[in-house]
C-alpha cells in the first residue's frame, strides 16, 4: 500500500488545469488514488460477469471481445430508463458553477474532479454515438471515440465520487453528478469492473445480512457484549431481542454500529435509550445491516439487499420500522425503498408508542429515522435527560451527505443536540446543511489503498472543523452516519487530531438518567465523566 | 482554438449573409430561411422534450436544499424542500426566473491551507442580465410582427427606453444584453477552470448571439435601417403572406440571418437547458416519497436471498445462540 502523503504535501494543492486538453491527458493510477478490485469470490457468489485476475494499474484490462457493443447497449438501454440520464447528457451549458463545489476538486486539483468535466467523461461518448452534431463534428462538438482509455478514465473518476450531491445543490438545472456516476458504475459493472470494497460487502450483506459477514449468532453475540459494557457503566442489565415475531417495532441500523468504534458507543445509545422508554422492539439478523452497498453498485443490486427490510418486517409482523444513523441507508429508505419494493401496506402508520405522534412523513413508507423518533421524545418531555453527562465536550455537527441532500433532515439532530450535551458550535454556513461537505469516502471508497484520495476529498469536511476547534474548541464532531463515523475518525486523526467523532446517539446515551441506575462514573466509553475523577464514593 | 473557431464560423455566416443580400437574394434571406429556422426550432422544440418526456422518472430523487416536512414543530423550508406540487412550481418559478441555485454559487480558495468560500454572485448577475435582457428584446420585437401593437409591448418598449436618451432612444436592455454576454464570454478566457472545459458548443452560441446584438444595435443606432420596411417584411411573414419590400439594407439581412441560424441550431445544442430545466428530475418533484409511494413504470422482480435460505444456512448456529427459528 502506498505511503499517504502528510498534510503538509497534500496542501500544496494546485487548482490549475494542465496544458494539455482533457481529451488529451490520460489518466495516470497513482497509488493511494485508486481501489482494488473485487474479489473474485464475491463475484461469483453475485454472479457477476468477466471475472479474472487483474489490477486497474495493468496494460490490458481483460475486456470481454464485444466490450464497446456491450457499453453502447448499456447506454442505449439506461437513456431509455432514465429520464435524468437523458436530460443531465443534453442541457449542461459548462457554465462551471459546479467546478469548486466538489471536495474531490478541492482536495486534488484535478479538473477531471469538477463535477462538470467528471459528466463530460461519459457526456464526450453519448455525443458521438448517439448525437447527429457528435457523429459529423467530432471533437468540435465535444465528441471522442470510445477506447480503452476512456474506460480506464471512467473508472478512475467514477470512483472518486461519492455521490454526494454537493454540485447538484449549485448547477442551474439540477444536474446530478451522483446518477451519472451511477450510471457509469453500471456500465462499468457490464465489463466486469468493479472494486472490493462494494463487491464484499454486497456478497456478504446477501449471505449473512451485514457487510461483514457477520453470522447470526456472532451478531447477538456482538450486541451483548455492548450490553455487558452498559451494564459495567450504569448498571442496567439490558437484554435485546433478536428476529422475534410480534414486535412492535423492527429496528435496522448499519452493522457498523454493532462491532466498530465508534458506532458501537452510538449503538449502546440506541439500547439504552429503547429501554429507557421501553420499546417493544426487535433487531434482525436476516436483515442486520441498514447500509446499503447496492446503491454504489446499480439500481437492480439495491433493490435486492432493499428489499429483505420488508420481508423481515412483513415475516415477524411488525407495526413499523424505525432506522438508525446511516447517511446512504437513509437515501435509499427515502428516495427509493417504497418504489422498489412497496406497498408496504402490511404496516401501520408510525406512531410512537410513547409520545404518540403520528409520523405522517412516513405515511407511506413506514420508516421512521432515529433522529425523527428522539427529537419527539425530547419535544414531549419523554426523556430524563443530563447534559452535564457530557461535560467537557464542546460539540459541532456534521450533516452527512444523504440525509441533508436527499431528504432534508436538518433541525432534528441539531435539536437532539442541543438537548443533550452543554455545548454546541456550528460550523460555516458553506460547509453545513445541504451545503456541507462529504467526508470523503462515502459510495464504498472507505478503503485503506485509497487513503490520499481520502484525505484530500475530506479536506473541505475537516478544514472547517479545524475552523471551529480553533474558534471555539469544538472536541467533538457528531454525525448521524455510519461511514462517517468510521471515516471522519481517520480523517480528524490526520488533519485534525484534537476532535474525536460520535453518533448523535451515543451523546443521548451519556445523558439518560435511567431508572435504577448506578452512579455513572464513566461516558459509554468507559471514560471518566469530567468532574467525578478521584471522586471515591461509590 | 475552439474560441476561434466559433468566431470565425458566425463571421463567415454573417458575411454570406451579407453576400447574399448584396446579390439580392431577399426572398431566400427574408423569407425561406426564416421560416424554414422556425419549422426546425419547432419542430425540434418539440421533437426534443418528447424525447426526453419518453424515458420515465422511475424514482423520485429531488435535491434537497433545506430542512424537510417532518415534525409539526420543525419548520419545513417549503420551496427549497417541497413536499407539495405548489411548493414545487414556486421552486421551479424561482429556478427558471431568478436563478436560485446560481444564487447560491460561491467561490472556494485555498489561503495559507484554509479553505475560504465566499459568496460570489456575479455569474448569477450577467446570466441573469443576460437572460432578462434577451427575454424583453425577444417581447419588444413583437413590435415589429404585429399590427396594431399590443398594449403590453408598447409599454415595454417604454419601460425599456424609460432613460429616454439620445434619439432614437436607447433601450437599456440593448446594453445590458451586451454586457451580459461579454462577461460571459470573457469569463470562458479568463477563468482556467472555465476554458479548460469550455467547448467550441459553448462559445460558437456565445458569438452567435453577440453578433445578433451588435447587428440589431447597429441598425438601431448607427445606419438607420428602413424600419418601415422591416415591418412590412415582419407582418407579412407573420400572417404568412410574406411580401419582401424593395431597398431594405444587407445589415438587416444579416441580423435575420444570424437570428434564423440562431433559432435553427436551438434545440439540437445546448441551449435546450431552456427546455430542460423544467424536467430536472432534482428539481421538479416533490420531496414526499415518505408520505406517498411514486411508481417506477419499468419495477421488476428481482431475486432475493430470502430469509429461508438464510435460515437454511445458518439454522443450527441460530438455535445454540438462542434465536428463534421458523423450522426447527
Amino acid at each position: 500500500m502506498a505511503k499517504t502523503p502528510t498534510p503538509k504535501e497534500i496542501l500544496r494543492i494546485d487548482h490549475r488545469p494542465p496544458k494539455t486538453g482533457w481529451m488529451d491527458t490520460p489518466v495516470r493510477f497513482k497509488p493511494g488514488t485508486w481501489c482494488y478490485p473485487g474479489s473474485k469470490d464475491a463475484l461469483e457468489y453475485l454472479g457477476y460477469p468477466n471475472i479474472r485476475d487483474w489490477m486497474p494499474t495493468d496494460e490490458d484490462w481483460k475486456l470481454p471481445e464485444n466490450w464497446k457493443e456491450i457499453i453502447l447497449e448499456g447506454m442505449a438501454d439506461r437513456l431509455d430508463k432514465y429520464r435524468s440520464f437523458k436530460v443531465f447528457m443534453d442541457i449542461c451549458v459548462r457554465c462551471g458553477a459546479c467546478a469548486d463545489k466538489c471536495h474531490f476538486f478541492l482536495g486534488s486539483g484535478d479538473p477531471k474532479n469538477m463535477p462538470v468535466l467528471r459528466a463530460e467523461l461519459l457526456r464526450s461518448i453519448y455525443r458521438r454515438e448517439f448525437t447527429k452534431a457528435g457523429k459529423l463534428l467530432g471533437r468540435l462538438a465535444g465528441a471522442r471515440e470510445l477506447t480503452t482509455d476512456v474506460i480506464k478514465e471512467w473508472f478512475y473518476y467514477f470512483y472518486q465520487c461519492t455521490e454526494c450531491r454537493r454540485c447538484s445543490v449549485f448547477c442551474p438545472y439540477g444536474i446530478d453528478t451522483a446518477e451519472i456516476t451511477m450510471m457509469a458504475r453500471e456500465l462499468l459493472h457490464l465489463l466486469g469492473i468493479n472494486i472490493n470494497w462494494i463487491m464484499t460487502p454486497v456478497a456478504n450483506c446477501t449471505r449473512t445480512g451485514n457487510h461483514m459477514g457477520l453470522q447470526p449468532h456472532t451478531f447477538k453475540e456482538n450486541i451483548e457484549y455492548l450490553c455487558d459494557d452498559i451494564e459495567e457503566y450504569t448498571g442496567i442489565r439490558i437484554t435485546p431481542s433478536f428476529n422475534r415475531k410480534g414486535a412492535e417495532v423492527l429496528f435496522v441500523t448499519p452493522s457498523a454500529d454493532v462491532f466498530a468504534e465508534p458506532g458501537i458507543y452510538t449503538c449502546m445509545g440506541y439500547l439504552l435509550l429503547f429501554e429507557h422508554i421501553g420499546l417493544d422492539y426487535t433487531w434482525s439478523t436476516y436483515n442486520s445491516e441498514g447500509g446499503n452497498f447496492g446503491l454504489f453498485t446499480s439500481h437492480e443490486q439495491m433493490k435486492k439487499l432493499n428489499a429483505k427490510i420488508y420481508l423481515e418486517a412483513k415475516r415477524l409482523g411488525v407495526k413499523w420500522i424505525l432506522g438508525g444513523e446511516c447517511g446512504h441507508m437513509w437515501r435509499v429508505i427515502h428516495q427509493y425503498m417504497d418504489t422498489l419494493n412497496g406497498p408496504a401496506d402490511f404496516l401501520e402508520v408510525p406512531v410512537s408508542p410513547v409520545t404518540g405522534t403520528t409520523f405522517e412523513n412516513a405515511a407511506s413508507t413506514k420508516m421512521v429515522h432515529i433522529s425523527e423518533f428522539t427529537a419527539d421524545l425530547i419535544k414531549h418531555g419523554k426523556l430524563r435527560l443530563d447534559p452535564s453527562r457530557n461535560a467537557g465536550i464542546v460539540a459541532t455537527f456534521h450533516d452527512s451527505c444523504n440525509p441533508s441532500r436527499a431528504m432534508g433532515l436538518l433541525e432534528e439532530p441539531r435539536y437532539i443536540l442541543k438537548n443533550v450535551v452543554p455545548e454546541f458550535h456550528e460550523m460555516p454556513e458553506n460547509t453545513i446543511r445541504e451545503q456541507t461537505f462529504c467526508c470523503g469516502s462515502g459510495t464504498g471508497l472507505n478503503t485503506d489503498e485509497f487513503m490520499e484520495m481520502r484525505m484530500r476529498g475530506g479536506l473541505p469536511r475537516a478544514n472547517a472543523v479545524r475552523y471551529v476547534h480553533d474558534k471555539y474548541g469544538v472536541n467533538r464532531l457528531a454525525c448521524v452516519c455510519a461511514i462517517d463515523r468510521a471515516t471522519l475518525s481517520t480523517l480528524m486523526d490526520y488533519w485534525v487530531p484534537e476532535v474525536t467523532v460520535s453518533g448523535v446517539s451515543e451523546l443521548v446515551g451519556n445523558a439518560l438518567v435511567m431508572e435504577g441506575e448506578k452512579k455513572r462514573e464513566t461516558n459509554l466509553r468507559g471514560e471518566p465523566l469530567a468532574g467525578t475523577e478521584g471522586e471515591s464514593d461509590v | 482554438m475552439t474560441a476561434l473557431y466559433s468566431l470565425l464560423a458566425v463571421l463567415v455566416l454573417a458575411l454570406v449573409a451579407y453576400l447574399g443580400a448584396e446579390a439580392g437574394l431577399h426572398t431566400l434571406f427574408g423569407v425561406v430561411i426564416p421560416y424554414a429556422a422556425f419549422l426546425l426550432f419547432v419542430g425540434g422544440f418539440i421533437w426534443r422534450v418528447v424525447r426526453w418526456g419518453k424515458s420515465p422518472v422511475p424514482f423520485r430523487i429531488p435535491t434537497t436544499c433545506g430542512q424537510e416536512k417532518s415534525l409539526p414543530w420543525i419548520k419545513q423550508n417549503k420551496f427549497d424542500n417541497p413536499s407539495t406540487t405548489g411548493g414545487v412550481i414556486v421552486r421551479m418559478l424561482l429556478e427558471a426566473f431568478l436563478f436560485r441555485s446560481l444564487f447560491r454559487n460561491t467561490k472556494a480558495r485555498l489561503q495559507d491551507g484554509n479553505l475560504v468560500y465566499r459568496w460570489t454572485r456575479w455569474l448569477w448577475l450577467f446570466g441573469l442580465m443576460f437572460h432578462v435582457s434577451f427575454l424583453v428584446i425577444f417581447v419588444r420585437h413583437f413590435r415589429l410582427l404585429t399590427q396594431p401593437v399590443p398594449g403590453f409591448v408598447q409599454f415595454l418598449d417604454a419601460l425599456d427606453g424609460m432613460f429616454q436618451i439620445g434619439a432614437p432612444q436607447l433601450y437599456i436592455t440593448d446594453v445590458l444584453i451586451l454586457t451580459g454576454l461579454t462577461f460571459l464570454l470573457l469569463r470562458r478566457f479568463f477563468i482556467p477552470q472555465v476554458r479548460y472545459i469550455s467547448l467550441a458548443n459553448d462559445y460558437f452560441p456565445l458569438f452567435l448571439l453577440l453578433g445578433v446584438a451588435v447587428t440589431g444595435v447597429l441598425m438601431r443606432y448607427f445606419s438607420r435601417v428602413d424600419v418601415v420596411g422591416i415591418k412590412e417584411l415582419a407582418v407579412g411573414l407573420a400572417s404568412l403572406h410574406p411580401t419582401v419590400p424593395q431597398g431594405l439594407q444587407s445589415l438587416f439581412f444579416v441580423h435575420l440571418f444570424l437570428v434564423s441560424v440562431l433559432v435553427a441550431y436551438f434545440p439540437f445544442s445546448k441551449l435546450m437547458h431552456m427546455g430542460g430545466v423544467f424536467l430536472s428530475p432534482t428539481r421538479n418533484l416533490a420531496n414526499n416519497s415518505r408520505m406517498k409511494r411514486h411508481i417506477n413504470p419499468w419495477n421488476y422482480p428481482v431475486k432475493v436471498h430470502s430469509y429461508e435460505a438464510y435460515e437454511d444456512e445458518f439454522r443450527e448456529l441460530m438455535k445454540q445462540a438462542g434465536i428463534p427459528v421458523e423450522k426447527e
